[in-house]
């Protein structure tokens, strides 16, 4: 089960890259999406695709799971969550004041 | 009594949801957000004196046991960097209240900044690995939203860049925790420490000791991930532009020095002797070639945050008690004369209208206040004794001399010298030679401006001339963090 | 061509599922504690729910009826979890030290009552406030 973890985590992670690589601002930030939802699954994995009952609340089960990795996630979930929204509606704004989506034109010139 | 060192998060944050319900009074906004910063100057001044005094305190924070639960940890350097951001977000707020206009203020500008500051006074306390990266988002967030703030054409094109780069490292930074945590299963960085040094740092360890070093490496500026940083600091107002200068590169630093006198210190030769000094080199040299070949007062005080941020650095990378202490120094001087250098920069905008060198001149005749206090701040950062700038530079520079990284130490001092250069082109340029600005722009008074940034210009005079006991706290801290055990026993209290 | 779209069957699905997904969310929230839920996901939902009516019955008669200040919501939100963390250091414990205890309420019956729940509450309010905040003000700015 991790190993397929793994590959579809390298599969996101290589198409997020490919997208960063493209010259549209929300292709763009949909890169930033994907790489989010990458490294949360990578942290879910790494620390090992358990089954068990849930620590604490219960004594009696054969196996807990690690609740930590879990808390992580979702922290990071949210705070993905607040920088997408964020860094939407950044570039539209970008794009109402630019009038354009294509990064190249939004370079800048050397000196200004 | 331990609780007290969460205050420093939680003061700002009520206030800025305080400050929030009242988004439509500013000056009321801009009272509170003054006398929030005062308090927590003087919070920050009694923490530094009482870890002096009493060790390190620790909070537990939920009373949930320390490899478990997430700690809270002031220990020297940590109080001393935060005493050193609530000065300079003092200072800069103080700038703030004469030059932000009304509509930014609107803008939730007093919020932000309060947020800002939770974000870096908890990167500096906590004692959390994926706790620093929480109170690193909480700081990025909020300067992406300072960092557009006003929303101008050429903000909004250069911050897209900023924010990108930082969401990238980011996600690097939870690749580094989830490697870590799948190594050494803790995310308390005591712990962690002792679970490396059990395992050896090797293999693995040291992927995941260069991910980290990456990740704040980009948010520190250094060599090859510095490209961000001088144009996205020239967009917003020059009060933002100095707290950013001041604060944000250094927390990037901070957690390098953390993570690589904590927890990464076991493999010395690879990691910092070769990676970090080399990467210190090129950082300080492409930094101040920056800063030479650019002809904006704000564009060269950006590249000049990089070469110095290259100086710190390499005082981690040559890890002698010495050197460290050096960049401790440097950490310090720093903080206090970039951030009064962007503010002289927002200052010499507010007369003459630019920051392009070429079109000012001869503000030494209208406001001779003004261009002295930036010569006295311009050299400090070049290195002239006997201000602090000096006392910085010379124990690092020594140091390498002193642990035959020669190369280093050569390329050191050219980057003094070029320093130098750079801070008096713009002297020559902007405050010497022919008035270049109109009668009415010279009748423009900057007393009240030049207010705030005296106690910065103050504190490098007096960094400079108390050299002796100021660096034997910094030989303590240094010695302190260079020697973890004291850190890792008061967090697990073994 | 249509003069003014219809939007009979929306507006009348609306008004069924916004009942089941706002009770749904605040199931979520009250849950939160010790099983699934929380205030995130539960502030996501009232949002979305609330969202559904600013869709099927357009930006401004919408607006007349919910008359709250989002931004308000979202700074008595933050302030909410910031005081509970705070109560717990005037007992003399550690800062966000969770109490909780079993209390009778008249026509509930016995129940949990834990400090995790104006936490969770504050989330509540600011997730549901500023995702409202965010899609509204692009939804203004575009005309």
């Amino acid at each position: 089960m991790e190993l397929l973890m793994s590959i579809v985590i390298g599969i996101i992670f290589s198409v997020s890259i490919y997208l960063f690589m493209s010259k549209n601002l929300l292709r763009v930030a949909v890169a930033t999406l994907l790489l989010s939802h990458g490294v949360h699954l990578l942290l879910v994995t790494m620390s090992g695709l358990q089954r068990g009952a849930s620590p604490i609340l219960s004594f009696d089960a054969e196996a807990y799971t690690d609740p930590l990795p879990h808390a992580l996630v979702l922290t990071a979930i949210v705070i993905s969550f607040a920088v997408t929204a964020l860094l939407l509606v950044m570039s539209y704004r970008t794009y109402k004041v630019h009038k354009t989506d294509d990064l190249e034109d939004l370079r800048g010139s050397a000196d200004e | 009594m331990n609780n007290i060192i969460i205050l420093p998060v939680i003061i700002p944050f009520i206030i800025g949801a305080i400050l929030i319900l009242l988004y439509k009074r500013h000056s009321m906004q801009r009272v509170i957000s003054g006398i929030t910063m005062f308090v927590l100057l003087a919070l920050s001044v009694f923490l530094a004196i009482y870890v002096y005094q009493h060790g390190t305190i620790v909070l537990e924070v939920g009373d949930w046991k320390a490899p478990f639960g997430i700690v809270i940890v002031a220990d020297l350097f940590s109080t001393l960097m935060l005493l050193l951001s609530t000065l300079v977000g003092t200072v800069c707020l103080f700038f703030a209240f004469q030059t932000v206009s009304q509509d930014r203020e609107k803008q939730f500008f007093y919020p932000l900044y309060l947020f800002l500051m939770i974000g870096v006074n908890g990167s500096f306390l906590t004692g959390d690995l994926f706790n620093l990266f929480v109170f690193f988002e909480v700081m990025l967030i909020s300067s992406y939203g300072l960092i557009v703030h006003g929303g101008t054409g050429y903000q909004l094109r250069e911050s897209f860049k900023y924010v990108i780069i930082n969401i990238f490292a980011s996600a690097l930074f939870i690749v580094g925790i989830a490697w870590v945590y799948s190594i050494t299963g803790t995310m308390n960085m005591a712990h962690m420490a002792q679970r490396v040094s059990e395992l050896d740092q090797t293999g693995a360890l040291n992927i995941v000791a260069i991910i980290f070093f990456i990740v704040f490496a980009c948010k520190g500026a250094l060599f090859p991930l510095y490209f961000w940083l001088p144009r996205s600091y020239y967009g917003p107002p020059a009060a933002i532009a100095a707290l950013f200068g001041g604060l944000l590169t250094k927390v990037g630093i901070y957690a390098i020095i953390r993570t690589f006198t904590l927890i990464f210190n076991h493999d010395v030769s690879f990691t910092h002797k070769g990676l970090i000094v080399t990467i210190a080199g090129f950082t300080m040299l492409l930094g101040v070639l920056g800063a030479v070949s650019q002809f904006d007062f704000k564009r060269i005080l950006s590249y000049h945050i990089i070469s110095q941020v290259g100086y710190m650095v390499m005082g981690l990378g040559i890890f002698t008690p010495l050197a460290v202490a050096g960049a401790i120094y440097y950490i310090a001087h720093h903080m206090i004369v970039k951030t009064a250098l962007f503010l002289f920069a927002g200052a010499t905008q507010k007369i003459t209208g630019t920051t392009d060198l070429k079109k000012m001149g001869g503000l030494l005749g209208t406001h001779p206040w003004l261009a002295w206090l930036f010569f006295i701040t311009a050299i400090s950062l070049a290195g002239i004794p006997p201000l602090s700038g000096f006392f910085s530079k010379f124990p690092i520079i020594l140091a390498g001399f002193e642990e035959q990284q020669y190369v280093i130490s050569a390329v050191a001092l050219l980057v003094g010298l070029l320093t130098l250069f750079s801070m008096m082109k713009i002297f020559s340029y902007a405050f010497w030679g022919k008035q270049k600005h109109t009668e009415e722009q010279a009748k423009i008074p900057v007393g009240k401006l030049l207010l705030p940034i005296l106690p910065l210009v103050a504190l490098t005079i007096i960094l400079g001339f108390a050299a002796e006991p100021i660096f034997t706290y910094s030989m303590e801290v240094a010695e302190e963090i260079m020697n973890p055990t004291n850190y890792i026993e008061s967090v697990l209290k073994e | 061509m249509m003069k003014k779209p219809n939007n009979m069957m929306l507006q009348t699905l609306a008004r069924l599922i916004i009942l089941v997904v706002l009770s749904f969310s605040i199931y979520l929230m009250l849950a939160g504690h010790n099983s699934p839920g929380g205030g995130f996901i539960g502030g996501l939902m009232t949002a979305s729910a609330i969202l559904i009516l600013y869709l099927s019955f357009g930006l401004n008669p919408i607006k007349k009826v919910i008359r709250f200040d989002y931004i308000k919501i979202i700074g008595i939100g933050l302030l909410l979890p910031g005081i509970t963390g705070l109560v717990s250091i005037f007992f003399g414990f550690s800062y966000l030290k969770q109490f909780f205890g079993y209390f009778h309420i008249p026509l509930i019956g016995e129940v949990e009552l834990t400090t995790a729940l104006p936490f969770d509450l504050g989330v509540y309010f600011v997730v549901l406030a500023s995702a409202l905040t965010i899609i509204l003000t692009i939804a203004e700015d575009d005309k």
